[in-house]
């Protein structure tokens, strides 16, 4: 029996250990510093939004662990002695371990902007961050976000929904056009506004003012306006939470560095999750991509690899999918802001603004590469195998049908969108 | 939204007033007064609420809010209608019901008005109940159409419950009773109508001439063809949260209590036994009932008690056995689990048939059980704990644990069904809202976050999972049985 220690209980920690206890016996311990328990965090907003309750984040029943055989240990690990395979902890003795997976996620970036380390000045990303602007609620009438992403989209839905103003700060020329390409973006520009939110694109902070309390009270922008505010969320990204093992023989660049076996530099020590950096990822791919899905993907893996079936990290087709306010988002294969060369992309949106639909294919062989919807659900199994399949466009268009994943009775969209395409193509499809 | 609760209160303060006497103008005109108000209140409510907000989830705030979590809003309206059940059901003369042909006083003289317009017939506590379940489930109907505007599913399902309730529970019944006919809802069964075998009911059915017939053959054809069919197609969603009126009470006026059912493992397991202990409870009961009234020669009538008792143990044991035999791999725990309770129902049925005397259920007799089990389960439980219990224990409490009707369909459902809900690949975030909201109090994530589809007996198919989920996972679906879709 060896000994398994994972440090971070995040989405991709957990899924390893379930992972290993199905295939050995191996003693399993997890260690975190955060919380005692797995929870969700991609659902912490719905906690201050009064749709759920915190003891509604945990995935298992408190029961599971111990039913699994899975330890869990409630300390921070503040060194690593990889020669002796020993972790160092705040609270506790060190413990050794045989087998070592470090899946420590990751923290919000903060980019030196004076102010930054007020009070009332937060990210969202751990369950402190809510617990805090839980406590400063009460004295918020406006917010200002900083950062047009994912994470910044959700905390103003927050701020919103309890009766906060809101104003959106974002670098860019359009909400997300980073990923999104410019109508996606625009429609969600729009949405954003029909909520009251004040979006101010093309503007980056400058400095958070002092309160002289050491509270925020207002920032000023890059465009030389001053917004009084009660609280500044900071959300223009994140980072691999790889900080404390610098200086370390961990090889580290952004993210620990990873083989396709998801093993480090170091024996019998595995990186997984946010905090891990490809060295050589698949093409297409990013070397991080911080999400639940592909950490939990690497979880599995490395379970796999841990307990002697040795199996390449495979992410498979990329997907992702968000809700910004009311309006949902998935994404299948390869859709960059704006298309390559050898690239078509075809759109679609509906006269409510609120849907749409991209498919980009080859200009010559007319294969998919890619899907993007709003407001429309499509089915995962069906998309994958299109894109896996490389099926022509044609294809696509008369068998849309099969991939509709939206509710019964919804209106369907498939006339029409087989009509603009026709339109956009000057092909008589249809 | 104050206007719109002020009105609602002021629809109860006259129904109130008059509880305790006291008449403002007429009875028609107060009644009137009081039942606008009632639905204006609640319409200007709803208006005010959504009013202003892009189409979407409308859940902010349902765990801060003392009403819908268990704060002392709660626990008072909990008291409230738990009073009301419990003087509806036991008391009705503190509401003014009119002994032996006195004439009613009170709060149900306030309705005769319109009982004598429908019925020609003075109003009953029952009349006054059913006119307020109606009023409940139409207008918070339209609040919940208005919350899930943006959702077809959840807009034409409740138009249907609102549809069946109005027309089918409400206004055909009374209808039937002014011409004389019997009274009868054809959008209910045995055994949720766990009356409809009872002699007097049969007699009066079969003494109705052609009508009363067909009523008879349409109540059995509801219990073993239809219902079965349509289960089969569409899943127990068909009955459950389209047609019946318990769940369609919980799926409008008890909606903004869905996320309060208990969705722990031990929860299930309660469930699971008590339901179907109910189930088995009211078969021996409905059984022994007819038992009672059949006689033992079988030259005066063809269906003599021993060939009665042959047959229901034949069909149970027919049942219980093919399911087992053809589910067994997949199935086994809840395959046994069946069988235990099929098993003990036709134990009972013998022991009672050679033990028991004539008309008796263990020595006691069979319509003194029928009584107790119409009290305990369609009172108590249905009314008392299923809706007096809304602001506590979530909205579905009766549908869950107590009803018989719920626990054929859920055995049909679980094993003969083509419906289920499907997972859409890896893409749940575990983020738990369908969960919390599942009013069935089932674990939709332990399912969802595995990629399995969810199968589960007692999933009533109100597709608010589906609807709260913010990544598209679930869908409601149909497909060949045992195939993933
Ligand atoms: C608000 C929000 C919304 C999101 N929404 C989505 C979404 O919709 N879809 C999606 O795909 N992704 C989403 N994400 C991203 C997703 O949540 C992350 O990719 C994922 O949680 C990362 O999981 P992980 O296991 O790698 O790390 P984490 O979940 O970060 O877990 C790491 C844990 O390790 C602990 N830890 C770190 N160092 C130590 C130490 N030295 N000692 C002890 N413990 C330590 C940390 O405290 C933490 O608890 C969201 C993220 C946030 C913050
Ligand atoms: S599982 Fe979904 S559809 Fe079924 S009862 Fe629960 S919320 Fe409704
Ligand atoms: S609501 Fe959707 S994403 Fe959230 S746990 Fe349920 S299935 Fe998963």
């Amino acid at each position: 029996m060896r000994n398994i220690i994972i440090i971070g209980n995040g989405i991709s920690g957990v899924t390893a250990a379930r992972e290993i206890r199905k295939r050995s016996d191996d003693h399993i311990t997890i260690i975190s510093d955060e919380h005692p328990y797995f929870f969700s965090r991609t659902a912490l907003m719905y906690v201050f939004m009064g749709h759920m309750k915190k003891e509604h984040l945990k995935p298992y029943a408190d029961a599971f662990w111990e039913k699994n055989r899975i330890a869990l240990l409630s300390d921070r690990v503040n060194g690593i002695d990889f020669e002796n395979k020993m972790l160092r902890l705040d609270k506790n003795n060190p413990v050794s371990y045989d087998v070592l997976i470090l899946a420590t996620g990751s923290l919000p970036n903060k980019f030196g902007w004076p102010g930054q380390d007020l009070k009332s000045v937060s990210g969202l990303y751990h369950m402190g961050d809510l617990d805090r602007l839980e406590k400063w609620s009460g004295s918020i009438r406006h917010g200002v976000i900083v950062g047009g992403g994912l994470i910044g989209i959700e905390l103003a839905e927050m701020l919103l929904s309890r009766g906060k103003t809101v104003t959106f700060l974002v670098r860019e020329s359009g909400f997300w056009n980073i990923v999104l390409p410019p109508e996606e973006s625009s429609m969600i520009n729009r949405h954003i506004r029909e909520h009251g939110i004040d979006l101010r694109l093309n503007t980056e902070l400058k400095e958070i003012i002092d309160n002289g309390r050491g509270e925020a009270s207002a920032v000023t922008t890059s465009k030389n306006e001053t917004i009084d505010c009660q609280f500044v969320g900071l959300t223009a990204g994140v980072h691999p939470n790889v900080g404390w093992l610098k200086n370390t023989s961990l090889d580290i660049a952004r993210g620990i560095l990873v083989d396709q076996y998801l093993k480090t530099n170091q024996d019998q020590v595995y990186a997984i999750g946010d905090c891990a950096q490809l060295r050589t990822p698949r093409p297409g791919r990013r070397p991080i991509e911080a999400v639940w899905y592909t950490g939990k993907m690497m979880g599995r893996t490395a379970a796999q690899n841990i307990c002697g079936t040795p199996i390449e990290y495979d992410p498979g087709i990329w997907f992702n999918s968000a809700k910004f306010l009311d309006i949902e988002y998935q994404t299948y294969g390869f859709i960059p802001p704006s298309p390559d060369d050898s690239t078509h992309t075809f759109y679609w949106e509906h006269p409510d603004g609120k849907k749409s639909l991209r498919i980009n294919f080859d200009k010559e062989t007319g294969e998919v590469r890619g899907f993007n919807l709003m407001g429309i659900r499509f089915r995962h199994k069906v998309c994958e195998r299109w894109l896996k399949e490389q099926k022509p466009i044609d294809y696509v268009m008369h068998h849309l049908e099969e991939a509709n994943f939206d509710p019964e009775f919804y209106a369907r969209q498939e006339k029409d969108i087989r009509q603009a395409y026709a339109q956009q193509f000057h092909t008589t499809f249809a | 939204m104050y206007t719109g609760t002020a009105l609602g209160l002021f629809g109860l303060l006259i129904l109130l007033l008059h509880g305790a006497g006291i008449r403002f103008f007429s009875n028609t005109i107060d009644l009137i007064l009081a039942l606008l108000s009632l639905s204006f209140g609640i319409l200007i409510y709803s208006y005010a609420l959504y009013r202003g907000h892009p189409e979407g989830i409308k859940n902010n705030g349902v765990w801060r809010r003392a009403l819908t979590s268990r704060g002392w809003l709660a626990i008072l309206s909990g008291i409230v209608i738990t009073g009301f059940y419990i003087v509806l059901y036991f008391y009705p003369q503190y509401l003014g019901l009119g002994a032996d042909g006195a004439k009613n006083t009170g709060l149900i003289a306030l309705f005769d008005p319109l009982s004598q317009l429908l019925k020609r017939q003075p109003a009953s506590q029952w009349f006054v109940y059913g006119v307020l379940y109606t009023l409940a489930i139409v207008f918070f109907g339209i609040k919940f159409m208005m919350k899930y505007r943006h959702n077809r599913y959840q807009q034409f399902r409740t138009l249907s419950v609102m549809f069946f309730q109005f027309g089918f529970a409400f206004l055909l019944p009374e209808v039937l009773m002014r011409l004389n006919r019997p009274y009868f809802n054809f959008a209910n069964m045995w055994p949720l109508n766990y009356y409809f075998f009872d002699q007097w009911h049969i007699d009066g059915l079969i003494h109705a001439g052609t009508l009363g017939m067909f009523m008879l053959i349409w109540g059995l054809l509801m219990v073993f063809v239809i219902s079965p069919y349509l289960t089969y197609r569409f899943g127990k969603r068909w009955y459950c949260s389209w047609v019946c009126g318990c769940g369609g009470l919980a799926e409008t006026a008890g909606d903004p209590f869905r996320h309060l059912s208990d969705n722990s493992l031990r929860a299930w397991k309660i469930e699971r036994w008590l339901i179907h202990s109910v189930l088995v409870f009211s078969i021996v009961m409905t059984v022994s009932v007819i038992h009672s009234y059949l006689g033992d020669d079988s030259s005066k009538y063809w269906l003599t008690r021993s060939l009665f008792l042959g047959i229901v143990s034949i069909l149970i044991a027919g049942v219980a056995g093919g399911l087992y035999y053809f589910k067994r791999y997949e199935m086994a725990k809840d395959a046994r689990f069946g069988m235990i309770g099929a098993a003990s129902a036709i134990l009972l049925l013998l022991i009672n048939h050679f033990f028991s005397g004539n008309g008796n259920i263990f020595f006691i007799d069979a319509g003194s059980l029928r009584s107790w089990y119409g009290f305990a389960i369609g009172s108590v439980f249905s009314g008392v704990i299923g809706v007096g219990f809304y602001p506590l224990l979530g909205s579905r409490v009766w549908c869950r644990f107590g009803c018989p009707m719920a626990a054929i369909l859920g055995i049909q459902q679980r094993f003969l069904s083509k419906f289920r809900i499907t997972t859409n690949g890896g893409q749940c975030i575990s983020c738990g809202n369908c969960s919390t909201y599942c009013e069935m109090g089932i674990d939709v994530r332990a399912y969802a976050q595995r990629g399995d589809d969810i199968l589960r007996a007692s999933c009533v198919g109100c597709g608010v999972c589906s609807a709260v989920c913010p990544r598209g996972v679930l869908k409601l679906e149909t497909g060949e049985i045992g195939v993933k879709l």
